[in-house]
């Protein structure tokens, strides 16, 4: 079965052919339906299936590679060449990454059926989507760096595309744009970090680079180099301090896509890579406490910029790039597979709660804003219920989803050795943030009185089509934790051997002990649980101490709403002088003085040069004939005088 | 015999008039009459060399020259005419449209 790994990335690719070029042929939404999300469940099905048959073999013989043909082969003039292959790597991570972004993804195929429902871009939508999987499973699939490196830059494409799906929105393309603006500069990141390792490794292999990566000591510059360059990729494409500006305009696209790309799987692509390149990690502790620090600053920013937000999709991807940070906190602090256990719990339940919110917003025709809901838990019940399971998994409370691996990542920020208390209790406090923001958003927007004009609005529950996919991710919110408990957790068990020499760098040894861990973990249950208690108190009962508080910290609220000003921020450091400069330089001096200036300029020149001798053209034909005659007599003397 | 001399200076000379009154005159029945002077000159250097050397070439050129001179100076009055029609005037400085 191993074998035909490659077909689970080829399907996909058919399906955007054949959406792409002959959708608007089809004119029935079914059939688009089916093709589009078919492949993708079909490649859920060939991953489950080889995922099944590596679980039967042994540890040891998990790991495969499949090389489908020579994508380059150049020799570069020194001993080493470059020598890049389309070949697979199917091993324990990348096939936990496959079964993430297919199975999360047909899912939200299928709920785009419902949702898509009479779009004129219905083909367009899935041809896109089924694109985005085809470069995703590239992305996560690859066995060296470039061609990782095809799917990052096909997945951000895909990202410009849907998010400026509905393109005769300006927002939407404007959105579109910043995406793919601020995707580049971390992309300029990784290409540079991915030379610098062709440079110092000969090869962009995965296997070959690590291999000799392990046998180097820690601390040398040019691993800092490489790790932090990748990393500056992770925070494009993950959206952390300071690229992550894109990701709450990107809101601007479909629902479904805001849960597939811009939640489940593409910006936890930055996590996956670096927990595939954790060998070179480990071998720069620099980078790995730079990568903490910047980790748990985003979460805590976002957290707090969430509690503000009025914007239903906009608290979940301010919530999402939050929760991005406690993955790369859990990178930096060395706890590699207690991040990729979050980012698999985190895709279930942040899926299921963009899809939810698509949900209202369908319900709502198209309203977003939360303070003009409420009360909705009476019309949308399934909707509700399942939202509902994804706030208390996000929000950490037992035996949920989300409990289990966030706390793992607390945990560990606590005990390991590049851990310190610090880290935990900052983290902490982003967590009881999160608890409280995600119950705020529960109940402004399901609970409380109705506030919107219901003479207008007859909210309805969803089409089957929404709703089993809801039900399906809350399920796997509910249960997807239990396979992370810690210290029986087969997901740790499953990944370790991906790890191992990342870890044998390090020399991590869990300090702390068994009850320590224990009170820990009550604490973090106690304090999710006052954040959502509070949250319930105060947009539930009293929401007029709500609205006193803002009052009351006014300064403090407008930061909050304003999101800091951040945006204002880039704006005037980084945008204005660029456009600004780009006008007055570029385009008014250089454009127009120079290249224009050369252009006009040689043809005033000849101009001016012919005015001069349009003049010896008089029109009288005897005055030709003088300098005829003239001519004649030069020539005449000429020959005389030879 | 008169020497060839003569003739080649009557003849330069004949030109020399006509080439001046090319150029500096402004009536154009003038300029026409002064290129057909410019023309017969050089018939009367052919018809002189002709002599000179004993050989008849150069008188059968010089009937063919006046042949095409016939029909050049018909044609030449009738564009002088046609120019007249349209100015009401023969003055060669007010033909000057053959410019920029």
């Amino acid at each position: 079965m191993i074998s035909f790994a490659p077909y689970i990335v080829i399907v996909p690719f058919i399906g955007f052919l054949v959406l792409g070029l002959f959708g608007w042929k089809l004119k029935s939404e079914r059939t688009i339906g089916l093709i589009g999300s078919g492949t993708v469940g079909f490649s859920f099905i060939l991953a489950l299936t080889i995922f099944f048959q590596m679980l039967g073999a042994g540890p040891e013989s998990r790991k495969h590679f499949i090389e489908c043909f020579t994508w380059i082969s150049a020799s570069t003039g020194t001993a080493s060449s470059l020598n890049v292959s389309v070949a697979y790597q199917i091993d324990q991570l990348s096939i936990l990454m496959t079964l993430v972004v297919t199975g999360v993804g047909f899912l939200i195929h299928a709920y785009s059926i419902g949702y898509m429902h009479g779009d004129p871009g219905f083909a367009r939508f899935f041809a896109y989507m089924n694109l985005f999987i085809f470069a995703m499973l590239n992305l996560v699939l690859a066995n060296n760096f470039l061609l990782m490196f095809l799917g990052w830059e096909g997945v951000g494409l895909c990202s410009y595309l849907l998010i400026g799906f509905w393109y005769e929105k300006k927002i939407a393309g404007d959105a579109a744009k910043k995406a793919f603006v601020v995707n580049r500069i971390g992309d300029f990141g990784f290409i540079l970090g991915m030379l610098l390792i062709f440079k110092t490794f000969g090869s962009l292999n995965f296997e070959a680079v690590f291999n000799s990566a392990s046998i180097l000591t820690a601390g040398s510059p040019t691993l800092f180099w490489i790790t932090i360059l990748l990393f500056v990729g992770a925070t494009g494409k993950s959206a952390q301090i300071p690229l992550y500006v894109w990701l709450p305009d990107a809101m601007a696209g479909p629902t479904p896509v805001s849960a597939l790309i811009h939640a489940a799987t593409m910006v936890t692509a930055g996590v996956y890579m670096v927990a595939r390149c954790s060998i070179l990690f480990a071998l720069a502790p620099a980078t790995l406490h730079i990568v903490a620090i910047v980790g748990l600053a985003t979460a805590i920013f976002a957290a707090t910029i969430g509690l503000a937000q009025n914007d239903i999709k906009k608290v979940l991807a301010y919530s999402t790039i939050s929760q991005l940070g406690y993955m790369f906190l859990a990178m930096g602090v060395a706890a590699f597979s207690a991040g990729i256990f979050h980012l698999m719990t985190h895709a279930f339940f942040k899926a299921l709660l963009f899809l939810g919110s698509g949900a209202v917003i369908h319900a709502m025709h198209d309203e977003q804003d939360i303070q003009k809901m409420g009360g909705l838990k009476k019309y949308l019940p399934t909707t509700y219920k399942t939202f509902l399971i994804g706030a208390i998994a996000i929000a950490g409370i037992p035996p949920f989803a989300g409990f289990f691996s966030k706390d793992e990542i607390l945990w560990k920020a606590f005990s390991n050795e590049h851990g310190s208390p610090i880290l935990w209790a900052v983290g902490l406090v982003g967590a009881a943030l999160t608890a409280f923001y995600m119950f705020r958003l529960v109940s402004l927007t399901f609970e409380g009185e109705e506030r919107f004009d219901r003479a207008r609005l007859h909210p309805h529950e969803a089409p089957k089509s929404m709703t089993v996919p809801l039900v399906v991710l809350a399920l796997l919110s509910i249960v997807g934790g239990l396979i992370g408990i810690p210290h029986f957790s087969m997901f740790e068990r499953w990944l370790d051997p991906v790890f191992a020499a990342a870890q044998i760098k390090l020399m991590e040894s869990e300090q702390g002990s068994l009850t320590l861990e224990s009170v820990l973990m009550a604490v973090s249950v106690l304090v999710a649980a006052a954040g959502v208690l509070a949250a319930r108190k105060l947009y539930n009962e009293r929401k007029d101490l709500a609205e006193s508080y803002a009052v009351r910290y006014k300064k403090l609220y407008s930061l909050l709403v304003n999101k800091y000003f951040v945006d204002e921020a880039y704006e005037t450091v980084v945008v204005n002088p660029i456009s600004k400069g780009s006008e007055a330089f570029l385009w008014r001096f250089f454009d127009v003085r120079v290249i224009d200036g050369a252009v006009n300029g040689s043809a005033r020149l000849i101009a001016t040069i012919a005015q001069g001798l349009r003049k010896v053209q008089t029109g009288v034909v005897q005055s030709y004939a003088v300098v005829f005659v003239g001519g004649i007599l030069m020539i005449v003397t000429w020959l005389v005088l030879k | 015999m008169v020497p060839i001399q003569h003739y080649l200076i009557l003849s330069a000379t004949l030109f020399f008039i006509g080439a001046v009154g090319v150029l500096s005159r402004r009536n154009a029945i003038i300029v026409f009459m002064s290129i057909e002077l410019m023309l017969n000159s050089v018939n009367l250097t052919l018809v002189a060399f002709s002599a000179f050397l004993g050989d008849a070439t150069g008188q059968m050129l010089v009937f063919f020259a006046m042949t095409v001179a016939a029909a050049e100076a018909a044609v030449g009055l009738a564009i002088i005419i046609a120019l007249f029609r349209k100015k009401q005037t023969v003055n060669l400085d007010e033909m000057n449209i053959l410019k920029w």
